[in-house]
């Protein structure tokens, strides 16, 4: 049955996410031939929102202000507020991220709504939409139905095909927010993240430590290695719990779920609940000194050695076959 | 001060997961505090510990959930107060049950975990404090308070953001916020003494059509079975030759 469907498209620095299309692209096979409105929040706006509305759609949004340079849930709830009266969606659909998580529960509960949340992939049936999600971290998967209308449903970063749909021509409607008086919270002081990170979650290729690494010095040569992969580096709770490494870089059952393309374990022996964070990583290649470690029996490369020893001899020999490739 | 903490029973994380007929089997499961929920009680301890407060725990379950609720007792909690009804699986029934509860309670603080490991939602809290007209800060890693007025800290997309919220406010805890203590023996004695009060639905004055579920599970599977790959042997320089040729093919 056709749906009228928002989706709240992220931006981040004024460009349009990867996740933002994902969204849009869930939400075309949710509309089934009905409506999608797209809103894009934050200071400056309009180049992505003016990106995205080349792909087709009824209408796109730009809400800017400058007390939305930073999200902010409540903020960022204030700004969306009249678009959902006006709009009355059958579904809201929003990227499962930072910011995308921390929303979508407003708007549920503002619309007394159910919400499926951390989707990875969804599947029409029946003329029903049938939504996949991961329980206990990847442990196991369920898939849910929605008894009624209306309803939210966030979706997982990297794991749907991105709207593919051209030629759009919807036009670009550009309002202006303003922070109201009595907003009760406030972003006081953003610290950018260092140029080095590359988001975890995001990251086609993850280099992970863990106990193994023995330090917070040990954490060097991985950084190395993932300078030359433009890897974003990872840890296990090991790793973490001994303090060689902040707690934002925790992949695990406690921590964050990557699913990268390659992910690179050093010194990690592959705790059941690190395992429950990365196994659905495509290519798993582990380095640990102990040949019985968990780790090895999901890896689908295992190399029995000292890390220090390999990792940066490997950083070096990549680093060579790049410069090679390039020749 | 009054604190409100809203916590979870879940699964320890090093449990595997069994399905038998298509459903999780919870025979011989260790039960835990939600990790996250874990932090949530024991910042709530501190608060009362450095400023002074009561600290009430709640938790929507079954009768099994009174073990989690004494173990935060022990903790430090003041009292516990145990919403009985595993009927509940929808995030919006649950949050329904606790906003029943708190609607004509006062308090200033209210925390609960970033999210349960496992259903993973992060639905519950937030869809409360947006109920009950509350702002929020999710994913603190650190939180000030000082007054009516809380600074909390916390990380998005690897930017790391301070932001002030008025209170009363709910504010969900995020890993690094602290290390929750293990409740010693004599306290765990003294919980037992502690007042754990169990609701049920009706009390709270909800019908079953009001929290009806709005979603529904229709299967669960398990995630295919990795297989053990290839040991690479050799020197540490041909290991190290052989891993960088498998890399530079898997990302061309």
């Amino acid at each position: 049955m056709p749906k009228k469907v928002l989706v709240i498209a992220e931006q981040r620095d004024g460009k349009l996410r990867q996740v933002a299309l994902e969204a849009l692209g869930a939400a075309r096979t949710i509309a089934d031939g009905g409506s999608i409105v797209s809103v894009v929040i934050g200071n400056q706006v309009k180049d992505a929102a003016s990106e995205l509305a080349q792909h087709p759609q009824d209408k796109v949004i730009a809400i800017e202000g400058a007390s939305l340079a930073n999200y902010d849930s409540e903020h960022y709830y204030l700004a969306l507020g009249p678009v959902l009266d006006e709009v009355q969606p059958d579904v809201v659909v929003l990227g499962h991220t930072a910011s995308g998580r921390d929303l979508a529960p407003k708007i549920s509960a503002a619309l007394d709504a159910p919400q499926v949340s951390d989707v990875v992939s969804l599947e029409v049936q029946g003329g029903e939409v049938l939504f996949k999600r991961p329980i206990y971290a990847g442990k196991a998967f369920e898939t849910k139905r929605v008894l009624s209308t209306p309803y939210v449903v966030t979706v997982r970063p990297n794991n749907l095909a991105p709207d593919a749909e051209q030629g759009g021509s919807a036009e670009v409607d550009v309002r202006a927010f303003d922070e109201p008086a009595d907003v009760k919270t406030r972003v006081v002081d953003v610290q950018k993240k260092a140029s080095t990170g590359r988001d975890l979650t995001e990251a086609r290729v993850v280099v992970s430590g863990g106990r193994g690494v023995k330090s917070a010095d040990g954490f060097k040569p991985l950084y190395e290695l993932a300078d030359v992969l433009d890897a974003a580096v990872g840890a296990s709770r090991a790793a973490c719990d001994a303090g060689y490494c902040d707690y934002s870089l925790q992949i695990g059952q406690t921590g964050k779920v990557v699913t990268p393309d390659v992910y690179i374990a050093c010194g990690i022996s592959g705790a059941i609940q690190h395992l429950a964070g990365m196994s659905q990583s495509k290519l798993i290649i582990a380095i640990n000194k102990d040949a019985e470690a968990p780790i090895f029996e999901i890896a689908d490369y295992g190399v029995v050695g000292d890390l220090f020893e390999i990792v940066p001899k490997l950083t070096e020999k990549l680093r060579e076959k790049m410069a090679a490739a390039r020749a | 001060m009054h604190v409100v903490v809203l916590m979870k029973q879940t699964f320890d994380t090093e449990e595997r997961i069994r399905l038998v007929d298509g459903k999780i089997a919870e025979d011989g499961v260790k039960w835990i505090i939600n990790p996250y929920d874990e932090y949530a009680v024991e910042e709530a301890i501190q608060l009362k510990e450095n400023q002074g407060a009561t600290v009430t725990v709640v938790s929507v379950g079954n009768e099994n959930t009174t073990q989690a609720l004494r173990t935060a007792l022990a903790m430090g909690a003041d009292e516990a107060v145990l919403i009985e009804a595993p009927e509940l699986t929808d995030e919006r029934a649950i949050a329904k049950a606790i906003v029943a509860y708190l609607k004509d309670k006062s308090f200033d603080v209210l925390l609960a975990g970033n999210f349960s490991v496992d259903n993973g939602a992060g639905q519950v809290a937030i869809r409360v404090a947006h109920a009950l007209g509350l702002p929020h800060i999710a994913a603190v890693t650190k939180l000030t308070i000082d007054g009516n007025q809380a600074t909390g800290v916390r990380e998005i997309d690897g930017d790391v953001q301070t932001v002030t919220a008025t209170l009363p406010a709910l504010f969900t805890a995020q890993q690094g916020l602290n290390e929750p203590r293990y409740p010693s023996l004599p306290n765990i004695m003294k919980a037992k003494k502690k007042p754990l009060t169990t609701l049920t639905l009706s009390d709270l004055g909800l019908s079953s059509d009001e929290v009806a579920a709005k979603v529904e599970r229709v299967e669960v599977t398990l995630p295919p079975k990795r297989q053990a790959g290839q040991k690479i042997t050799g020197t540490p320089d041909e290991q190290a030759e052989q891993l960088a040729e498998i890399l530079v093919k898997a990302l061309r």
